[in-house]
């Protein structure tokens, strides 16, 4: 299964970013094969509906589950349509590898 | 009879269970009930920018029923902001659009979609989450 977590740049000791649609870059992480790839955000300056064209991106992509800080009313609605699930973070001290050795653990 | 109240929908609840103020010396403290939708109510007009009808609209009411419902959440808060009172979240006549849990373990919130199974929290694989939506 794909998760996908917000970061604030490229790299595993990168910060982990509070926003979701506006994030500078995704960080897909597999757990299948334990492999993590970073994309960055095209959206990141759009001028609105950032949120939508993250989402479109996110299902190409085939993830099931992004970790996020916050999510707006439109990607919301989105990703619950496409049955992908939404975890809120409120700590943005974290590391993407804390993240991930989190819930791997 | 009077019309049932219409449920109205709530994008995601506060993320708090309520505020306090500090600095002030009283041993018996009140506090007001602020309900999930007026805290939404003040979100999406305040925090969102939108408009009362746009608001409305995501909230499933009318928007003379989001403008009360905004009106009292801000008299709420202004009341407890003078009063020095605290501030408490309760559910009130409020759905949840989705199902949210919280992990009360790391704090972190989630949704599980109908295509999942699973009843451990995602971020820490906590056993110990609990259902948002009372």
């Amino acid at each position: 299964m794909k998760t996908i977590i917000t970061a604030t740049g490229k790299g595993e000791e990168k910060l982990f970013d509070l926003r979701f649609g506006r994030a500078a870059w995704f960080c897909i992480y597999d757990d299948e094969t334990d492999n993590m790839e970073f994309f960055e955000n095209k959206h990141v300056d759009a001028p609105s509906g950032a949120g939508g064209k993250v989402v479109e991106e996110v299902v190409e992509w085939g993830v099931s589950r992004v970790i996020s800080g916050d999510f707006g009313p439109k990607a919301k609605d989105l990703l619950e349509k496409f049955d992908i699930q939404m975890v809120i973070l409120k700590d943005d001290c974290k590391t993407i590898k804390e993240i991930v050795e989190n819930f791997k653990s | 009879m009077p019309r049932r109240t219409r449920l109205r929908k709530v994008v995601e609840p506060p993320r708090f269970k309520g505020y306090r103020p500090y600095g002030v010396n009283s041993k018996r403290r009140e506090s007001i009930e602020l309900l999930y939708e007026e805290y939404e109510a003040i979100k999406l007009a305040d925090y969102d920018l939108m408009n009362h009808k746009e608001a409305a609209e995501i909230m499933g009411i009318s928007r003379p029923t989001f403008a009360r419902i905004y009106e009292a959440a801000r008299r709420k808060i202004a009341q407890a902001l003078v009063e020095a009172k605290n501030i408490k979240t309760v559910y009130g006549n409020a759905i949840m659009d989705k199902d949210w849990f919280v992990c009360n373990k790391c704090h972190a919130r989630f949704n599980i979609p109908k295509t999942m199974t699973s009843d451990k929290c995602p971020a820490c694989n906590s056993n110990d989450i609990e259902s948002l939506n009372k």
